[in-house]
């Protein structure tokens, strides 16, 4: 138990880290990492409740849980790192669309 | 039989976002419109079944139980708000095609018609989940989706918006999740009923319910929280904004009334309450004061939507009181968030039809603009009885049957915040009809607004009316599965 009970709390922490990196710091990059860290956090988290004791087998559905939440950590990820990438080269008032407004 | 057309409700959305993502524009068009009104049959078929069998109806796909399996729920509930969001989505389906025009037919704008019917298909598995992981999984698909909608235009400030929402959205997400990796733990049950019956109010309990409120606040864009919604609703391209303020912060607001009266039902007696109701209040007030001020008719709709969705946390101190007031809140605020969804998508499409004729929406230049386009503000006037409270719409039933709870309780200060939210919207709407409605020296001919435009402008500006009118019928069906059964 102490075991899983180590990554629960590292989990936390991880956690905690994460969100004051998303509020201490104004790089979107760094918001990004920090985003990540803090899923990281989580994800820990959760498999370590899977753990049974000694001699029980894990229960899956902690890991099901993450692995979905990785799926969805990683498309939120690359959609935010385009959009950033986006972002450097288009100016403010510059229209490229044709769109309104 | 209804449970083909429960999963029918799901996967056609899902097999049209695959097609529309491939095909060429004639038959994008075809796809778009079939899949549209399948839907839009499909669910007026779910409706009138629950309606009248008045059974909730469970769906275990391919055998798997619960909780490896997904499990889908169809009550009342689920079905008005399917019902519902298949009519604002065929409108809005119809509005984008017009609107986007050939725009549309090639370049980055036809991935709107994917990432569209994506979020439908989202909307659709939201409502009908039956455990709270699902739910994060199909709210993470909508809010994925959106914020690609959003940054569709390629502007800096799209862009910006887009990240902004983006960021908070994926951090009310994880919040979310983790609240759902406590209630697991200390139940073993991620099945909404089963939590229900299992819930008690301890230590994990309680941080559980703080996370998950916190997450669902952000997604609600509860004040403080709300200052990512107007940027993301006001400059994204107008079918998008519609369907943002529309439909994508209608399914966080179910999720907040479904959790908050079963797996959190006991907290909901507590005094803790209090806390959303003083944070709705402030944003009826700040939302609405805000609307008073902007200077676009599209920011103007969306500090409305902050100001409105303060509604559905207003209430809530209320159900400390009894399980009549309860009940009265319940119907309340759900059919006040059924009503808003209708109005603030028509609301949003009568902006852009006026942006599609006028090529702006500042309000201090349309000065004279309604007598050019009556059609348009006669819809936005509509739309804006219903965002009042004013009867005969079902906003006005909303907000009548909170009210009624509220004075019933004795809490005279959400009656005042109430009041004043509903003066302070009537302020806003009337500065931009007022300023519309004054006679212009200009006698320009003006570009006629296309019809399909204002035509599907108009169906949801009447539907709100409708609602309010014939209310018997969507609270007959409200009431299948309620839990508290029929209104007292």
């Amino acid at each position: 138990m102490t075991v899983a009970l180590l990554y629960s709390i590292t989990g936390f922490l991880l956690f905690l880290m994460g969100i004051c990196g998303l509020i201490f710091r104004s790089s979107l990059i760094r918001r990004a990492l920090a985003l990540n860290i803090t899923a990281s956090g989580i994800f820990l988290f959760i498999v370590a409740q899977a753990y049974k004791g000694e001699s029980a087998l894990p229960d899956p559905v902690p890991h099901g849980l993450v692995l979905t939440g990785i799926v969805i950590g990683a498309s939120a990820t690359a959609l935010m790192i385009y959009l950033i990438g986006v972002l450097r080269y288009v100016s403010p008032g510059d229209n490229d669309s044709g769109e309104e407004e | 039989m209804t449970a083909h057309l429960v999963i029918t409700v799901v996967l056609v959305p899902i097999l049209a976002s695959i097609f529309t993502l491939f095909c060429g524009d004639m038959m994008r068009r075809v796809v778009c419109q079939i899949a549209g009104l399948t839907v839009l049959g499909s669910t007026c078929l779910i409706a009138y079944q629950t309606g009248h069998s008045r059974d909730v109806l469970n769906i275990v796909l391919s055998g798997w139980e619960a909780p490896l399996g997904i499990r889908l729920y169809l009550d009342g509930l689920s079905a008005l708000l399917l019902l519902t969001t298949a009519i604002i989505a065929v409108c809005i389906t119809f509005f984008a095609e017009a609107y986007f025009g050939v725009k549309a037919r090639s370049g980055r704008l036809t991935f709107f018609w994917p990432l569209w019917f994506l979020v439908w298909a989202a909307l659709n598995g939201l409502f009908l989940s039956g455990d709270v992981f699902n739910l994060y999984v199909t709210l993470e698909i909508i809010n994925l989706a959106a914020v690609a909608m959003v940054a569709l235009p390629r502007t800096h400030e799209s862009l910006k918006a887009a990240l902004n929402y983006l960021v908070i959205a994926f951090l009310g997400s994880l919040s979310y999740l983790f609240g759902v990796a406590i209630l697991y733990t200390s139940h073993g049950t991620l099945d909404i009923q089963l939590l229900a019956e299992l819930a008690g109010i301890d230590g994990p309990y309680i941080l559980a319910a703080v996370l998950i409120f916190i997450g669902l606040m952000i997604k609600t864009a509860l004040f403080p929280l709300h200052f990512w919604l107007p940027p993301a609703h006001a400059s994204a391209p107008t079918p998008v904004s519609a369907l943002l303020s529309g439909l994508v912060v209608t399914a966080s607001a179910y999720m907040i009334i479904r959790l908050g009266f079963t797996v959190f039902a006991p907290l909901m007696h507590t005094p803790l309450t209090l806390l959303l109701g003083v944070l709705g209040g402030l944003a009826v007030l700040w939302g609405s004061v805000h609307a008073l001020i902007q200077e676009r008719v599209k920011m103007v709709v969306a500090y409305s939507t902050v100001a409105q969705l303060g509604y559905v946390f207003l209430a809530l101190p209320v159900v400390v009181s009894g399980s009549d007031l309860a009940a009265m809140v319940w119907y309340g605020v759900l059919y006040f968030v059924i009503c808003h969804a209708c109005a603030k998508t028509a609301a949003f499409l009568a902006a852009g039809t006026l942006i599609n004729v006028v090529k702006h929406d500042r309000i201090a230049q349309l000065s004279g603009a309604a007598q050019h386009w009556p059609m348009v503000f006669m819809a936005f006037g509509m739309a804006g009885v219903n965002l009042i409270g004013l009867p005969p719409s079902g906003g006005f039933i909303g907000k009548w049957l909170m009210l009624q709870a509220m004075i019933n309780s004795g809490q005279w200060l959400l009656v005042l915040i109430l009041i004043a939210g509903s003066l302070l919207a009537a302020g806003y709407i009337f500065r931009v009809l007022g300023i519309a409605l004054q006679t212009s020296e200009d006698s320009r001919p003006p570009v006629p607004a296309p019809l399909q435009l204002t035509l599907t402008t108009m169906i949801l500006a009447v539907l709100p009316l409708l609602l309010g009118v014939f209310s018997q019928l969507p609270f007959s069906l409200l009431a299948v599965g309620s839990p508290f059964g029929a209104l007292p």
